[in-house]
């Protein structure tokens, strides 16, 4: 009999299938490349907003920024629109004064702090081989102990810093120590009850600038106009 | 015959308060605790859950006729990825700092145990009108419930709401509230607090029905 | 980021474990800890789909990157667990039938466990490289089993505890997670 035939369960042909899914990834591949394209401007603005906001806290002189990677080879380029790290590249704020002349440094470290990761950006002033300030970027820290350490004066008054480059690191490691126990200039002094976070603001500068420094000082001539 | 097709109205309550995703049927817990440390947090991401929500909803309502039922699952996933990558996009265009304090949550909508529910239980057997509106409820009854806690936990946290202060500079904030554990203890307090109202409410209603047979 | 793998490793399972620091994997964490013999396997089943995840997103990550397409990496990240998961499912199913069908409707749900899109994610964000996101994964699999263990420990002999009928269910849970959480705070800085 044919009614075999109708006991089969009703399966969607293949080909239907296909068409479908297709037409399904094709509406939403439209939605999302419209939503892309269509806040794209505005998205990198903001982004550029971010950055001028976090160098100019950091490097107070300054009045216009220039992007550069500084590779893994030693070689200095200039940041594209919208380009992407290079591996082994770290990326960093040249802040020019008015005349054109190189107000500071800045780029951004992270570190493990108490919740999540801290990021900040810290500035490295080339001539006095000193890491002047930083401001945090982005933190989950405990507010009313972590976060202590943009307001907490004694932290504050650690910098500036010393961090000369010697070779392919630095002279002396940026080290976080325990809350009066102080005894170099490239020592952090923590906030006592707040030693997580004071360590990790430790290990993200002393992290980037161990990589940073020694590639910027061949170049620190041709930086110090603006381009 | 009558049938007592759901009103529009019903529709929308009953997202709102019967079944109150956060509150009744506890699902899509995890940026519920995650990001009420604030009250403005918890409401964006109410605000953005929501716009998810209706969206999913709505296409997956106008579509449902031509999904094939064997990859329905996989197929709402994906639509739900799209409306959120969206809400990714239009977010950081708007505030980096909101998009920074979100985090990963924004993307973590994806999988939101609401909206999935949602789609496979009502939008998809129901046209796009009233699975939109239905979706509407369930969102503003979940933007409620981050609310709730949001509120809560930034006044006994920080002493702010909305970021505007309300205790003065002597107040000592309870930290733990904006801390995991305190989201833990806010939910579990108002949840305690609903199972109570509720109790209190079948007993008035059993005793009233008590009442009425006894003439 | 310069973690160290062994870093990285204490930290998922103890100091930011996912289901009591990161709230990743609250909708099993609270569903499927009422009893040990299913808490156990739960959190082994996800612990593997978090790693294939985890591999996966890392392959996927580098593509989407060489092509420029990160504005589809969402929707690739969640197929791919999605697949992940039936691939799971099918072969639990073949090789061990008895704990399919212990485990359920919970099995398929893994799909909407936070934290197995959240491995990938945060891996992602952290730019982890692929020893990393692979510890990454295992630590927070194993932290999820952990808290998962736990709970489920504490609940059943809870059930033959004097509760006031008002606080049992997700309530009471909720208060449990609570005090865990509470207690796993003091692992922070564990990971150095």
């Amino acid at each position: 009999m044919s009614d075999a035939t109708q006991i089969l369960p009703d399966m969607t042909p293949a080909t239907a299938m296909i068409r479908t899914l297709g037409l399904i990834a094709a509406i939403c591949g439209l939605i999302i490349v419209a939503a892309y394209q269509g806040t794209y401007s505005a998205v990198q603005e903001n982004k550029r907003i971010a950055v001028e906001r976090a160098v100019f806290k950091v490097v107070p002189a300054a009045k216009s920024i220039v992007e550069y990677f500084a590779l893994a080879d030693g070689e200095l380029r200039k940041v594209g629109a919208g380009e992407m790290a290079p591996v082994g590249a770290v990326k960093f704020y040249a802040g020019y004064d008015e005349a054109g002349k190189l107000a500071g440094i800045a780029a951004e470290g992270a570190a493990k702090g108490y919740s999540d990761f801290v990021r900040i950006l810290f500035s490295w002033d080339p001539v006095k081989n000193q890491v002047t300030g930083f401001s945090v970027v982005a933190s989950r820290e405990t507010p009313g102990i972590g976060d202590k350490i943009t307001v907490d004066n004694d932290f504050l008054a650690n910098f500036p810093l010393e961090a000369k480059p010697d070779g392919k690191a630095l002279a002396h490691e940026i080290r976080t120590v325990k809350h009066s126990s102080k005894t170099n200039p490239w020592e952090i002094d923590a906030i006592a009850g707040a030693t997580i976070t004071s360590r990790a603001v430790g290990k993200a500068i002393n992290d980037t600038a161990q990589m940073l420094l020694p590639r910027l000082a061949p170049h620190l001539e041709e930086l110090k106009e603006k381009p | 015959m009558s049938q007592t097709t759901v009103s529009t109205w019903e529709e929308f309550m009953e997202g709102v308060w019967r079944q109150n995703p956060v509150f009744v049927m506890v699902l899509g817990m995890c940026p519920v605790l995650a990001v009420t440390v604030s009250g403005i947090n918890a409401l964006s991401m109410g605000v953005a859950t929501t716009f998810v929500l209706v969206c999913s909803c709505g296409l997956i309502s106008l579509l449902r006729k031509m999904i094939p039922k064997e990859v329905r699952i996989a197929t709402y996933i994906v639509i739900i990825a799209t409306f959120v990558t969206v809400v990714d996009y239009v977010i950081q265009a708007v505030s980096l700092a909101l998009y920074d304090a979100l985090g990963a949550f924004i993307q973590l909508i994806v999988v939101n145990c609401i909206i999935l529910g949602r789609a496979e239980a009502h939008a998809s057997k129901t046209p796009p009108l009233p699975a939109m509106t239905n979706a509407l409820g369930m969102g503003i009854g979940f933007t409620i419930g981050l609310l709730a806690l949001g509120c809560v936990r930034e006044i006994l946290g920080a002493g702010t709401l909305f970021g505007l202060s309300l205790f003065g500079t002597g107040f000592q904030p309870w930290v733990v509230m904006v801390l995991p554990p305190g989201g833990f203890f806010v939910l579990g307090a108002w949840l305690l607090v609903f199972a109570a109202w509720e109790r209190r409410k079948q007993r008035k209603l059993a005793a009233q029905g008590g009442g009425v047979q006894h003439v | 980021m310069s973690e160290s793998v062994a870093q990285i490793f204490i930290n998922a399972l103890l100091a930011n474990n996912f289901v009591l620091a990161m709230f990743l994997g609250l909708c099993p964490f609270l569903g499927v800890s009422g009893k040990l013999d299913t808490a156990f396997p739960m959190g082994v089943a996800t612990t593997f789909v978090m790693l294939v995840a985890s591999l996966c997103a890392y392959g996927l990550n580098v593509l989407l990157t060489t092509f420029q397409l990160e504005f589809l990496r969402l929707i690739s990240y969640i197929v791919i667990i999605a697949s992940a998961v039936q691939l799971v499912e099918m072969v639990l199913k073949k090789y061990s039938p008895a704990l399919f069908r212990a485990l359920g409707i919970y099995l398929p749900l893994i799909t909407t466990n936070c934290a197995v899109l959240g491995v990938a994610l945060f891996q992602t964000a952290r730019e982890y490289d692929f020893l990393q996101s692979l510890t990454f994964a295992i630590g927070g699999g194993a932290g999820f089993t952990l808290a998962l263990v736990l709970m489920a420990s504490v609940r059943e002999r809870l059930q033959l505890s004097d509760v006031p009928s008002v606080a049992q269910g997700t309530a009471l849970s909720l208060m449990l997670a609570g005090i865990l959480s509470l207690a796993f705070m003091g692992f922070a800085g564990l990971g150095g």
